[in-house]
């Protein structure tokens, strides 16, 4: 059986560059200006609140002892799990030799380095006194002290610091070529400066293609244990403590198919509408949505059995607190939360065992929007949940978040999605020189002509 | 060509192809006549175009080793035996970290970029390679290079278009 072609209607490469680099060159639309004008406001107002925040101090959140992690950390966990599906994507799918992932990885990248900007804002604005931040910082500056090499929260800083870089440089490097092409269609002055400089003077020179090529497949190589550890090492700020409910074994491969399961529900999220925005729909077909919801589906039953299987530890490990936190996670006062991620997670993604509901926009975009919530509160129940009742009843207490809280949650997101704004504004949104090169007639030992009504297109347009 | 032109330096000789497969083909012939200072240009990387072209396999992959090291240097000292796990993390980032700066750096030393300029991007077509043009130059440097007789054979072996580059000022 052959396999469906990567771009629908016999499309050209003419038309590809025409369709990605057109975006970037015309005007923005309405929808555009209306869009950036909301998410900027919000981000806008995330930065007052963080600015509020450090000014009067942590106490204008509603953390409390025993909850001293609760939404900041909980919205730390969140982006940077966020963000795996852009480096499944762009490298471990890549290693596989999965061609289809051409399509969907610029925007999966882009969505990875946003995602974990939004996440670096809340351990540094949580620690309370930021301009003491440096100190996790390895300089043994302040009385020959070095930070703590030991402690989980420094193999976070790490971790985060060395992904955002690699994914950066994995994200640019694909860039070049694109910015590239940019850069030789720009008719304005200032457009031919600024991708020009981007571009670093690109000139597809196969010299240049098999060096190029080779640092892929090297990043791609050094990106996939880099992901796979980056939130290991942040659920290892959990797993090494000894609160009920965190002190799990389970926790690396848990938090990393709930992170792939979280990411892949935001890739979906963004793809289909800007896909639907830009008519970008020869490019990312119908079968990328369909694989894209296979890939949700099965993560989102590797986090499904996670859940089942730590209800058996918890049962089975014979330790009263252990037990009672994972009743208290379903039947106590936040049950609400406990239910929000089996369904949103769990329930919600076996309907991707239909194939037309893998194929339909509004199941795939309600199922990708239960996900985003449901990973969320997930996030929540591991890390909130589990504080607020610990080893000690006296000490109890609920949490309640404060307008700070919920509008610098809110202002990450504004954030989050102005920049994704820009990103498809201002960049090629699909890394067309990939996407070329699984066209059939870019292998060199394709003979077959292409249709004489595309031939005599391409020659009037070229 | 205007007259001041051509008193400036020959950069080499361009032509155009109409294909990959044509381009693929003409690099074999371009290979075979010997001709070393030349390469060819497409929009996407053309896989078997090493072996059209006589090329091995991208040295890029023996730099990983190396930086393998770094990161030993950078990390504290344990304070005894058991708790060497626990500076494993920070080893293996640092480890990624800086075989990530030796992937994405190495690949722009390695190709000599960034450069502001090019004699290529004097040519008017060329700025379709990013497009959907392919393109074979051949440049003066090369032992083999003869003005006349390069272009001539250019043009023997399929390319169209066969242009001669000056270097920029």
């Amino acid at each position: 059986m052959p396999r469906p072609a990567m771009v629908e209607n016999n499309r050209s490469m003419h038309w590809i560059t025409n369709l990605l680099a057109g975006i970037p060159e015309r005007k923005a639309p309405l929808w555009w200006w209306v869009a950036i004008a909301v998410t900027g406001s919000f981000a806008t107002f995330g930065v007052f609140c963080i600015i509020y925040l450090l000014w009067t101090g942590v106490g204008v959140w509603g953390n409390n002892l025993p909850m001293a992690w609760a939404w900041g950390i909980t919205n730390f966990v969140f982006w940077i799990g966020i963000g795996h599906a852009g480096t499944l994507i762009s490298a471990i799918l890549f290693l596989c030799r999965q061609k289809w992932r051409t399509a969907v990885n610029r925007s999966a990248e882009a969505m990875t380095l946003f995602a974990v900007m939004c996440a670096a804002i809340f351990p540094a604005i949580q620690v309370g006194r930021i301009w003491m931040i440096w100190f996790v910082a390895p300089v043994p500056v302040p009385n020959w002290i070095w930070p703590n090499f030991r402690s989980p929260l420094l193999w976070d800083v790490f971790a985060v610091s060395t992904y955002f870089t690699v994914s950066f440089f994995f994200w640019y490097l694909g860039l070049v070529p694109d910015v590239a092409t940019v850069r030789d269609r720009a008719r304005g002055r200032v457009a031919k400066f600024c991708y020009g400089l981007l571009a670093l003077g690109w000139r597809g020179g196969h010299r240049q293609w098999r060096h190029y090529e080779m640092s892929y497949l090297i990043l791609a190589g050094i990106s996939t244990p880099l992901v796979l550890s980056v939130h290991s090492t942040v659920s290892f700020d959990f797993a090494t403590s000894l609160i009920p409910g965190w002190h799990t074994t389970i926790f690396p491969p848990y938090f990393v198919a709930g992170a792939i399961f979280g990411g892949f529900a935001m890739v979906l999220t963004l793809l289909i509408s800007s896909r639907a925005l830009f008519k970008l729909h020869d490019v990312i077909t119908w079968n990328h949505i369909d694989v894209m919801c296979k890939i949700t589906l099965l993560t989102g039953s590797m986090v499904g059995y996670s859940y089942c299987m730590e209800f058996f530890v918890a049962y089975y490990g014979a330790d009263p607190f252990g037990r009672y936190i994972f009743l208290n996670r379903y039947f106590g006062p936040y049950w609400w939360v406990g239910y929000g991620m089996f369904i949103g997670n769990v329930l919600m993604p076996q309907l991707f065992w239909v194939r037309a509901f893998r194929r339909n926009v509004w199941t795939v975009y309600l199922v990708a929007m239960c996900a985003n919530a449901g990973m969320w509160f997930e996030r929540f129940a591991i890390i909130a949940v589990s504080l607020h009742r610990d080893f000690l009843p006296s000490s109890w207490q609920m949490y309640y978040p404060t307008w700070v809280d919920i509008f610098t949650f809110a202002g990450t997101i504004g954030l989050f999605l102005t920049l994704f704004l820009l990103f498809i504004r201002f960049l090629p949104t699909v890394a067309m020189s990939e996407v070329k090169s699984v066209l059939p007639e870019a292998d060199p030992h394709h003979y077959e002509p292409l249709p004489a009504k595309i031939v005599a297109m391409e020659e009037t347009q070229a | 060509m205007s007259a001041a032109a051509v008193k400036k330096r020959t950069f080499g000789v361009i032509a155009e192809f109409g294909s990959a497969a044509e381009l693929y083909r003409a690099a074999e012939r371009v290979r075979d006549q010997g001709y070393r200072f030349w390469d060819a240009h497409s929009p996407f990387p053309i896989h078997g175009l090493n072996e059209a072209m006589g090329l091995k396999k991208s040295h890029l992959l023996e730099y990983i080793p190396t930086s393998f090291l770094f990161p030993l240097i950078v990390r504290g000292k344990p304070v005894d035996f058991f708790t060497v796990p626990a500076f494993f993390p920070i080893m293996f980032e640092l480890t990624i970290l800086f075989a990530g700066f030796t992937a994405f750096f190495g690949v722009f030393v390695m190709n000599r970029l960034p450069r502001l300029h090019h004699p290529l991007f004097d040519h008017a077509p060329f700025a379709r390679v990013t497009d959907h043009a392919v393109f074979i130059v051949i440049e003066s440097g090369d032992p083999k290079f003869a003005e006349a007789g390069t272009s001539e054979f250019l043009e023997e072996i399929g390319g169209r278009g066969v242009t001669v580059l000056y270097e920029s000022d």
